[in-house]
């Protein structure tokens, strides 16, 4: 911590909160808000006359609450940097009547009541993401009476309350007599490996943080009684067997079960726990001083604005989602942002710091080039179709296409901006917008290839890149087992799926066509696949119109996790095409034989598409 | 540019038994060979290795390949692979296509061996009428601010922050919190060293 607060190389923004991100790969333009700490953070020598005379006392967040601090504080004795903080929702303000008292006896005068947020600009190649976990909250689990016993704690509890800088200097007291148990459990898996309530994944650290946590007992206090109550032992990593048997030896005992109901003897508070020991098959009775329960690892419950700014996504347990599992574990999908710690799943200090290194590695490789290679999927307007309508500069997400609509300047996109997505082109009017790599002129031919011979029998599925093509790819490594008659043609996001493209398609037969993009906040254009349904709703009322059923027209939102998700939609939609009769696919054939492309743009007939001029 | 007629290849990818096993890619090579401005066909092991690629780039000199299909995996995985082997044999890398017939085709029809070959048939007959219009493209080059933003103080930022300002770079870290140090600073010590966490 203090090497961070020392190197000259390391910027410190502490207080503060990344408010918006832009740009692409080796280009980020980052805006930093730092809070208003009210003391001057390079001046304060942490000297602590302001805490002392600060009147308003407030439970200590640092501390779980188990100690307080005044309303000028400093979050920790270690602080980076070593520096006192106002909190304003507490303090009375600087007013003489009401206080103002820190200001006066402050000696380097770096408190100052007008301080503003301040608004940082950086450039940047290549982000991090380290945001982080946040810990489960046993109070749902009413049956280990975390709300209603005063001797039930949490594991992030115990730490502080067996720790040297803690509230009680790491004298180990239970709440209700402030006396050290002689009797101890925990309770493992709290919130963790359950179908019904908390996560049904494994929190990785719980077996070993608890563990240690008898270690820590037995050499403080080596005669507590301590009793662990578990389902699984998962002491997996290098060292850990070896702590376990220490444990072990230390007398420290393990019972294969998790009590289903605790109750307080009201008079001692006493803790009894009826729990079925499933080594022998017996229900027992064990009464304790005090129970710790082992909460788990959940996601940052602040981690949307940092998922949409960076357009990530999560897996389902909630956690960031990665490139790939195991060839790219700490790349994030999005190119230029990689993942440290926790952000991507629970995980314990040794591991938090081998992927903090892994991806500081990674993040190096792409610093050290002076310039990258981007993709050339980028749109391009032809100037001569183009109206200058301006409809494409609105549905641009990215704001990469200039128009002058008054001065009737053809519309030009600025390739570096252009991320890709397409959506211009499907929302263009008039033909004008060509993406590449992923053209009208090549996306017609496809469909043609699905629908050429027996259409009736498939389901022509349009899938973005990010999201929903990796959702098939997800159900394809799970083995999920689906009808094999949906036909894919990939886009990079659903925003790229033109109105032409599926009516071109019921035109040819297609009994159902499905439109599937990321959700609302994994779109990795921002928000252009709120052009997709739009343009899928218009289009809705558009089929109805003609008398097709709009049905036949199905729109879903899969993630690149939701491999389940995926294969059932395919199912779905299966038994939705059975149900669609020849009758009804010929009346569709004949309601849209006039259908023509939109604008000028032709399609090219079969016999010109062998040579490409 | 004016340019040749379409010579199109398709390499087919058994993925050991993991296509293979539950697909016919004889059927879907012979298959390929029947579609127009199909040259050439063939059925490689795993296409994604040495003696796969070598392949590619063989064909791609001997047929005079100006377009090359590979029906394998998910291009998520492999499009840069055969991107790359394609360029290595002169072709611009966006003339490749790939058809996936592995995650979409034989991982989720495992029982339906008749019902998975036609797929992975239309499967390859799509990425071949896309193949046809195919345009060579040039990648832009972007410069790259050689300065990296960490989000988040905790242990994990802490080393990510120190190792790329040891390797020379300028790191920002913004911490939400007063102090960095995360929920690590809160824990008393940390196994299996049983030492101190700050």
């Amino acid at each position: 911590m203090m090497d961070v607060g020392r190197h000259p190389r390391i910027k410190l923004f502490v207080y503060s909160e990344v408010e918006d991100v832009s740009g692409y790969v080796g280009n980020f333009k980052v805006k930093v808000r730092k809070k208003a700490r009210y003391v001057d953070e390079n001046e304060c020598n942490a000297c602590a006359e302001c805490a002392k005379i600060c009147p308003v006392v407030v439970p200590d967040e640092f501390q779980m609450g188990f100690s307080s601090r005044k309303a000028i504080y400093i979050q920790l004795p270690q602080a980076v940097p070593s520096a006192y903080v106002l909190d304003m929702n507490a303090c009375l303000g600087n007013n003489p009547i009401a206080c103002g008292k820190c200001v006066e006896v402050c000696d380097k005068k770096c408190i100052d009541y007008d301080m503003q947020d301040q608004f940082i600009d950086l450039e940047v190649g290549a982000i991090i993401v380290a945001s982080g976990m946040d810990v489960y909250d046993p109070t749902e689990l009413d049956e280990f009476g975390y709300t209603r016993f005063d001797n039930v704690i949490t594991s992030m509890e115990f730490e502080r309350l067996i720790c040297a800088g803690g509230p009680t200097t790491g004298h180990f007291i239970r709440l209700s007599d402030r006396e050290t148990p002689k009797t101890i459990g925990f309770v493992q898996c709290v919130g963790s490996r359950s179908e019904r309530r908390g996560n049904r994944y494994c929190s990785n650290i719980c077996c070993m943080n608890t563990i240690k946590d008898t270690v820590l007992l037995k050499d403080h206090y080596p005669d507590i009684e301590v009793k662990v109550f578990y389902m699984d032992l998962r002491a997996f990593g290098k060292g850990f067997e070896d702590l376990l048997r220490r444990s072990r030896s230390e007398g420290v005992k393990y019972i294969r079960g998790i009590p289903g109901e605790i109750y307080e003897d009201s008079k001692t508070k006493n803790l009894i726990l009826d729990v079925e020991n499933t080594t022998t098959g017996e229900v027992e009775k064990h009464e304790l001083d005090m129970l710790v329960l082992s909460v788990g690892v959940i996601p940052r419950q602040d981690g949307d604005l940092i998922q949409k700014l960076l357009t990530l996504s999560r897996t389902v347990d909630g956690f960031f989602m990665e490139s790939h599992p195991k060839l790219k574990p700490v790349d994030a999908p999005t190119r230029g942002v990689f993942f440290a710690g926790c952000s991507e799943s629970p995980k314990d200090v040794k591991d938090s710091v081998t992927q903090a290194s892994a991806s500081a590695s990674r993040a190096g490789i792409l610093l050290s080039s002076d310039r990258i290679k981007v993709e050339a999927i980028t749109s391009v307007i032809d100037k001569d179709k183009c109206t200058s309508c301006g409809i494409c500069y609105q549905a641009c997400p990215f704001k990469a296409i200039v128009v002058d609509r008054k001065a009737k300047i053809p519309a030009e996109v600025i390739e570096a901006a252009c991320a890709g997505c397409g959506t211009c082109g499907a929302e263009c009017p008039f033909g004008a917008v060509t993406m590449k790599h992923f053209t009208d002129e090549q996306i017609f031919p496809q469909i043609d290839a699905i629908l050429e011979e027996n259409p009736q029998d498939k389901i022509v599925v349009f899938a973005c890149n990010w999201c929903s093509y990796q959702g098939g790819d997800n159900a394809g490594m799970s083995r999920l087992q689906y009808p094999a008659t949906g036909r894919i043609i990939r886009t990079m996001c659903s925003g790229r799926v033109d109105e032409q493209f599926i009516l071109y398609a019921f035109s040819k037969g297609a009994p159902i066509v499905l439109v599937s993009g990321c959700h609302f906040a994994d779109c990795h254009y921002i928000d252009a696949n709120r052009w997709t349904q739009k343009r899928v709703e218009k289009l809705w009322d558009k089929l109805e119109r003609k008398g097709i059923r709009p049905e036949r027209l199905q729109l879903e939102w899969i993630s690149a996790a939701e491999g389940q998700k995926f294969a059932k939609v395919m199912r779905e939609i299966e038994e939705m095409r059975q149900k669609v009769t020849p009758e009804e696919i010929e009346h569709t054939k004949k309601v849209l034989s006039d259908w023509k492309p939109k604008g000028a743009k032709r399609r090219p007939k079969k016999a010109e598409v062998k040579i490409e001029a | 540019m004016k340019e040749d007629k379409l010579r199109i290849g398709v390499f087919v990818c058994e993925c050991g038994l993991n296509i293979a096993g539950s697909l016919d890619c004889e059927e879907v090579k012979k298959y390929a060979e029947t579609l127009e401005d199909v040259v050439v066909s063939v059925v490689n092991k795993y296409t994604c290795a040495d003696p796969g690629q070598n392949e590619i780039k063989k064909y791609i000199k001997e047929h005079n390949l100006n377009r090359v299909v590979v029906a394998s995996c998910t291009p998520l995985m492999h499009e840069p692979t055969f991107r790359t082997c394609v360029a290595e044999a002169g072709l611009n890398p966006y003339l490749f296509e790939m058809a996936n017939i592995r995650e979409h085709c034989s991982w989720v029809h495992l029982h339906d061996r008749k019902a998975a070959t036609e797929k992975a048939k239309d499967i390859v007959k799509v990425a071949v009428a896309k193949a046809r219009h195919l345009k060579p493209q040039i990648e832009a080059e972007v410069p790259v601010t050689n300065k990296v933003l960490v989000i988040g103080g905790g242990v994990a930022g802490i080393q990510a922050a120190l190792d790329l300002a040891d390797t020379g770079y300028q790191v920002y870290l913004v911490e939400k919190q007063p102090s960095i140090g995360g929920i690590m600073a809160q824990l008393d010590k940390t196994y299996p060293t049983m030492d101190c966490s700050i």
